[in-house]
């Protein structure tokens, strides 16, 4: 026992010095072995990463805007404004054809529920001041470079970060732009008698159509990278989208 | 072993913590998606409306739908002007979509018939209407599959005509319910879109009488609703506080469809 603790101190500082007294007269073999399990990892922290309130707007966006764009497409064939972007196959695949009233009564009721959280959001992250962690500084857009230079394995040490990196931050930052974009261009189609000023804005109400499109095909993108990047920055990460901490190993 | 053991707090140490906090968090994941899962399934297989007044969509959508019209007509204002441009910027090839109602031969002597609450019929010739003051406008067409055109038309003003045929009363209504000869193709217009001062009975195309394809001898002409509102060769005009039946609204389309 002794040689084994002794044997461990160095690697391992903090140990359960309760467990190693024996407190207990009663059954000292388990508390031993219970002992060499605990010896024998290494010793690990939680540090938390996600608070709840960004996991469920995460989590309830993700199937929101899946839906959202789904029913766009359904809309968006009756109507083609960029037709060599999908072939007829993706449409018969995907059974997209002659479902314009049920892509629209479906978008015009998700479309609450997408906007609602979006903006639910952005308050959270201003009143929380979790924005700051988000919103790109004056270093992030030479950062988010070397970050890309990185992940391309092109250099090879790490760019400095906070929760996120620089390139993150202008990630999600963007998408909460883009998110105000579709907002925007969606209204403007939607209602472009009622919000002709909208329609104006956006350059007119083809410019506003092509626009929304050209957003929903930039959340795909965003979202093929996001997958991407989630599976090789592996479980840890991951997991700290669901239960909000990750563990780190200290030696 | 006493009883207070029981409530003694346990210190957990970190892999516990690690463990109990997955096994939380990951179990209410579960429930999170469990529970989106089944609302969407359960939207997604709702029963189809029972085809009446509107039709052909599900049951839920169509609440929504609705609810959505009535949220928006608090905050909107109905007079809201379309946004018009110069007559020479009107298309000269003018984009021409669907002939329901109006593919079957028009019947020679056509005249506007207008139902009133009485019974009475009023019969209006395309003279007669020609005869009242004459509205141009050159707006941006929208149809409801995503296009649109500015386009030039020309006619006698809704509410003109309401007024000149001391229809007055009848304007009170709720909705008016437009329908070709043939009764084919039929629509429901709220009264205060019916009233905006851009809708018009129209007969005039870039200053010529309407082709045959685009209406004549009188089509529906409002800007603030999707093209499929806009009824090529009304036949017959009726008022009503109920909402008079619409083709694409029977077809799981928006009843109110309101720009």
């Amino acid at each position: 026992m002794q040689v084994y603790y002794a044997g461990f101190l160095r690697r391992y500082k903090m140990l359960y010095f309760c467990d190693i007294f024996f407190p207990e007269k009663s059954f000292p073999l388990v508390k031993i072995s219970t002992l060499l399990i605990y010896i024998d990892c290494q010793m690990k922290t939680i540090k938390e990463k996600h608070s709840l309130a960004m996991r469920w707007f995460h989590w309830i966006n993700f199937p929101l805007l899946a839906i959202m764009i789904w029913s766009g497409i359904l809309i968006y064939w009756a109507s083609p404004m960029l037709p060599i972007l999908f072939p007829e196959w993706f449409y018969k695949l995907f059974n997209i054809p002659f479902r314009l009233a049920e892509g629209m009564a479906f978008h015009f009721l998700f479309m609450w529920f997408f906007i609602i959280n979006g903006v639910m959001y952005v308050l959270y992250t201003l009143i929380s001041g979790e924005w700051r962690e988000l919103v790109p500084n004056r270093h992030s857009f030479k950062e988010a470079w070397l970050v890309l230079l990185h992940d391309l394995h092109i250099r090879k040490t790490v760019p400095p970060q906070k929760k996120y990196n620089a390139a993150q931050r202008i990630a999600y930052s963007a998408i909460i732009v883009m998110g105000a974009g579709s907002f925007i261009t969606g209204l403007a189609i939607y209602k472009p008698v009622q919000f002709n000023w909208l329609c104006w804005l956006c350059g007119g109400y083809y410019a506003a159509r092509i626009e929304h499109f050209l957003l929903t095909i930039g959340y795909v993108l965003f979202f093929m990278i996001h997958i991407v990047q989630v599976i090789l920055a592996g479980w840890n990460n991951f997991r700290s989208v669901i239960s909000g901490f990750e563990v780190t190993e200290q030696p | 072993m006493k009883i207070k053991h029981l409530f003694r707090k346990k210190v957990l140490t970190v892999e516990q913590r690690i463990k109990r906090r997955n096994i939380i968090s990951f179990a209410g994941f579960a429930v999170l998606y469990g529970g989106i899962y089944s609302s969407w399934r359960w939207l997604y297989n709702s029963p189809e409306e029972t085809a009446d007044i509107t039709g052909g969509v599900r049951k839920p959508l169509r609440a929504a739908l609705n609810k959505t019209e009535l949220a928006f007509r608090k905050v909107f204002d109905p007079k809201h002007l379309v946004k018009t441009y110069p007559a020479s910027m009107g298309a000269k090839e003018v984009r021409q979509n669907g002939d329901i109602g109006i593919d079957t031969a028009l019947e020679p002597g056509w005249e506007l018939l207008v139902i009133k609450r009485s019974g009475q019929e009023l019969h209006i010739s395309l003279d007669d209407l020609k005869a009242l003051p004459k509205t141009d406008i050159t707006f941006d067409f929208k149809c409801i599959e995503g296009w649109e055109q500015i386009s030039h038309w020309g006619g006698v003003k809704f509410s003109d005509f309401i007024a000149h045929y001391h229809l007055e009363d009848h304007a009170k209504m709720q909705y008016v319910g437009l329908s070709t000869p043939d009764e084919n193709y039929y629509v429901g217009i709220d009264m205060p879109s019916a009233m905006h001062p851009q809708t018009l009975l129209c007969y005039e195309m870039n200053g010529q009488p309407l082709p045959l394809a685009y209406g004549y001898p009188l089509r529906l002409i409002i800007p603030v609703k999707y093209g499929v509102k806009n009824l090529k060769r009304i036949g017959t005009m009726v008022f009503s506080n109920e909402r008079p039946p619409d083709y694409w609204a029977e077809q799981g389309y928006d009843y109110y469809t309101g720009l």
